[in-house]
């Protein structure tokens, strides 16, 4: 079957060529039927991706360890879940999962727009197929997953930290969004080849936009939540080169979100919506390069490979084709109007904007330092968390104001009287909130206190504004089902607040003790008392078991073990941490243990007590709910395009 | 297996060959080859419907922003005067262009039916609510340009500007 799978990849690779020329032939001497062949072509493409992938996914499942790819990645213990998983578990797999979602997304835009922006989507056409190309150019000549051997009795096993429910889902959500965001760029770019830089392209993309936005969100949650059971140091996020890999795209991709609204509605910023798009998607394969490149030292070394300089060269060439679009088409770009005044809406989204930018860009040159050290001064040099959180403050809590400020600014211009008049009720609140979290010993960090005061005036201007939204139309439903994406995007913010006090909550507020306890010894944190009760140990047929059995007494009672496992195939530690939430205190009680001994039972525990922790999560929920009602299609929306689109062709 | 997966190949790359041909296989003599991209008077169409459009939708912004207390009374009555004079002239002149019709412009190459189903997403939903200005162009040339927005605010609110 492997022969199957490169064959595949083959036709892929030369329909996506076929795409590529043919489709710029085709656009720029406006030969419809060439278009349009093109255009089969990446469909086709699409096709052929979705049968190497298959291939590849039945001999995962099958365990069919003659593909070099199933044996490394998998042996016979596996279950079919993690087996699949597999799929995404190393290089070769994810660039074909990378083709897979490109192919697929890029059919289903183009499909969909092909009558309604048929002279756009004949320049999407080229732009996706060379994406493409790159793709299955790497997947036939450099990474084939369909490598084959003499099949051994057994593989080498799936990584011990990736055989997770979280991991699961966690990368292909990852891909969905990296790889979603490159239909507004093909997008951005074809109206910038056509010349046709109206706004066609931007409604064309709205959603996809979006949908990529939702899944990279969210899929950075789950790694999250995956780091904070599985990874075991205490944390969710230790801004690890390939964490931030997709934190900086999806902060481009909010950015453009947001300032996309104010050339929708004023005709300005088309120039920074056209760098925005193209940020983001070179963030995304910069992410893509970082994962897989092992230039820079992270935390995910199972990604580790040789395909790096073939990374670098797609990003710097990319790069080059976006500005050279941008700058040629630089005269259709100009703004229409001007910002009428400081004091408005769309003058937030522009603070808002610099700030998400700044954040991005601060981030990148933390991951790039030390690559940039290594290559000016021969040793490599990296910056620690302090910068990170440093900027994360100086930031992150501005933005967090201005979500709650944004909102109660109206359009074009707002006299302070007027404001001052809106923002009343919004700082009362905050100001009873500061008042009271200071009585209640929150003053202890003072970001903590700022963090908790600013979710608290971002709440209240929320629930004023659907207060006031509901009084004006008379009904919450109608105002929510009618403005779908302003009151979706306040449910995000929702999100963004939970988010924001989780994190505040559960690294300014937290407790950190270690301590070296031998059998009956106990150690006290923040009202729990821990009690060792000796250190077990089991052997299973996949992993040496080792824990050390802790009662609990104080704000939980119980009993918990934490430890670790030695796994046999392949052979690896793995941290095995106990976790108990306790939804009173609303606070997680987080044990981690080393250095066990068996034979004398003593351990060394880290207890950590992290409160609030789980609103994080939570805000996932909300974060998904909020996109889905922004997502949510409008029947009225669609006859408005058609009305918009048609009748000079119809 | 191999004999299959050779099969199996040779009939994809095959099905692919002839998916890529199609469109000179269906038409191998076409009258007219091009693209139907917007000619000059379907350019200025969409310009003007944007314009529109974003006239539309930024009335009912300062209309709503107005009701929920965002923007003063003294401020409403100096935006919503340009706005509306912005809107009608956007719709007088697509009017304009409609009755001289594409013909008086330039040849229509071909046809193509658009279904409403394949519709994607317009630029600001918010444009429709309830009461508003729709954009169901017909409906809105017959009657007088943006009589029902102001008609339908006059009643229920007596702004600034209609006190003025």
């Amino acid at each position: 079957m492997a022969e199957l799978g490169r064959a595949a990849l083959v036709v892929s690779l030369g329909l996506s060529v076929y795409a590529l020329v043919a489709g710029a032939i085709g656009a720029r001497q406006n030969r419809r039927r060439l278009a349009d062949s093109a255009r089969n072509a990446l469909f086709c493409s699409f096709g052929a991706t979705l049968v190497a992938s298959a291939v590849l996914a039945s001999a995962l499942v099958r365990h069919d360890f003659s593909f070099v790819y199933v044996a490394q990645h998998t042996d016979r213990s596996l279950s079919t879940p993690y087996a699949l998983s597999a799929f995404w578990g190393g290089q070769e797999g994810s660039l074909l999962l990378w083709l897979l979602v490109l192919t697929g997304y890029g059919t289903l835009a183009v499909f969909v727009n092909r009558r309604l922006l048929r002279d756009l989507t004949a320049w999407v056409v080229p732009v996706l197929g060379g994406i493409g190309t790159f793709f299955a150019f790497m997947l036939v000549a450099v990474s084939s997953p369909f490598n084959t051997q003499t099949a051994p009795l057994d593989g080498a096993g799936l990584v011990a930290s990736l055989q997770n429910p979280y991991m699961v889902a966690h990368p292909p959500m990852l891909y969905l969004g990296y790889v979603g965001l490159s239909i507004p760029f093909a997008f951005a770019a074809g109206a910038l080849l056509s010349g046709k830089t109206d706004e066609r392209w931007i409604v064309a993309t709205r959603r996809w936009t979006l949908v990529a936005w939702t899944f990279l969100g969210f899929g950075q949650l789950l790694g999250a939540h995956w780091a904070y059971v599985e990874v075991g140091w205490g944390g969710y996020y230790a801004w690890d080169p390939v964490e931030n890999a997709a934190l900086m795209p999806w902060l481009a991709a909010t950015a453009f979100l947001h300032s996309v609204m104010i050339q929708e509605r004023k005709g300005m910023l088309k120039v920074w919506n056209m760098v925005l798009v193209a940020l983001a998607f070179e963030l995304s394969v910069l992410g893509t390069f970082l994962t897989r490149s092992g230039v820079v030292n992270s935390i995910h070394s199972f990604a580790k490979s040789s395909i790096g300089g073939w990374f670098l060269a797609f990003v710097v060439i990319s790069t080059l084709f976006s500005v050279t679009l941008i700058l040629w088409r630089l005269p259709l770009l100009k703004a229409r109007t001007k910002l009428e005044s400081a004091l408005s809406r769309e003058a937030t989204f522009l603070y808002n904007n610099l700030l998400l930018v700044a954040l991005c860009l601060t981030i990148l040159w933390g991951v790039l330092f030390p690559i940039v050290t290594q290559l000016v001064k021969g040793e490599t040099r990296t910056i620690g968390r302090p910068y990170y959180d440093f900027f994360l403050r100086a930031f992150g809590l501005p933005l967090l104001l201005l979500m709650g400020i944004g909102p109660l600014i109206a359009w074009r211009k707002t006299s302070v009287r007027a404001l001052v008049r809106t923002l009343a009720w919004p700082i009362a609140v905050t100001v009873v909130c500061g008042i009271a979290l200071a009585f209640a010993g929150a003053g202890s960090s003072k970001p903590g206190i700022i963090a908790y005061s600013f979710s608290a005036f971002v709440l209240a201007t929320i629930v004023l504004e659907l207060v006031r939204g509901t009084r004006a139309t008379g009904s919450l439903f109608q105002l929510v089902s009618r403005n779908r994406r302003r009151y979706g995007g306040y449910v995000v913010h929702a999100a963004i607040v939970l988010l924001a006090i989780g994190i505040a909550g559960s690294s300014a507020y937290g407790a950190n003790v270690e301590r070296r306890l031998t059998l009956g010894q106990s150690a006290t944190v923040d009202g729990y008392t821990l009690t060792n009760r000796g250190v077990t140990q089991r052997t299973t047929p996949r992993a040496t078991e080792t824990r050390a059995v802790l009662a609990v007494r104080g704000d939980w009672k119980g009993t918990i073990e934490t430890g670790s496992n030695q796994f046999f195939n392949p052979p690896e530690p793995a941290q095995e941490v106990a976790i108990k939430t306790n939804w009173w205190r609303a606070e997680d009680l987080y044990v981690i243990a080393d250095e066990l001994h068996p034979k004398t039972n003593v351990v060394y525990v880290q207890v950590l007590v992290k409160p609030l922790v789980n609103l994080i999560w939570i805000a996932g929920i909300v974060f998904l709910i909020g996109s889905g009602i922004a997502l949510w299609p409008d029947a009225r929306e669609q006859r408005r395009l058609v009305t918009r689109l048609a009748p000079a062709r119809a | 297996m191999t004999a299959i997966a050779l099969i199996v190949g040779a009939a994809l790359a095959v099905g692919a060959v002839v998916l890529v041909a199609l469109p000179f296989l269906r038409d191998p003599a076409p009258v007219d080859d091009r693209l139907d991209a917007p000619g000059a008077a379907e350019e200025r169409r969409l310009a003007l419907v944007e314009e529109r459009d974003r006239a539309l939708a930024a009335l009912k912004e300062l209309e709503f922003d107005h009701r929920t207390g965002k923007i003063a009374d003294d401020d409403y009555g100096e935006l919503v005067g340009p706005l509306r004079q912005e809107a009608a002239r956007t719709l007088r002149a697509l009017d304009e262009e409609r009755r001289a019709g594409p013909s008086a412009h330039e040849p229509k190459v071909r046809q193509v039916a658009v279904p409403a189903v394949e519709g994607e997403a317009v630029a600001d939903e918010e444009l429709v609510g309830d009461g508003e200005t729709d954009v169901a162009d017909r409906q809105v040339v017959d009657e007088p340009p943006i009589g029902p927005l102001e008609e339908g605010r006059d009643v229920q609110r007596r702004g600034v500007a209609e006190a003025k």
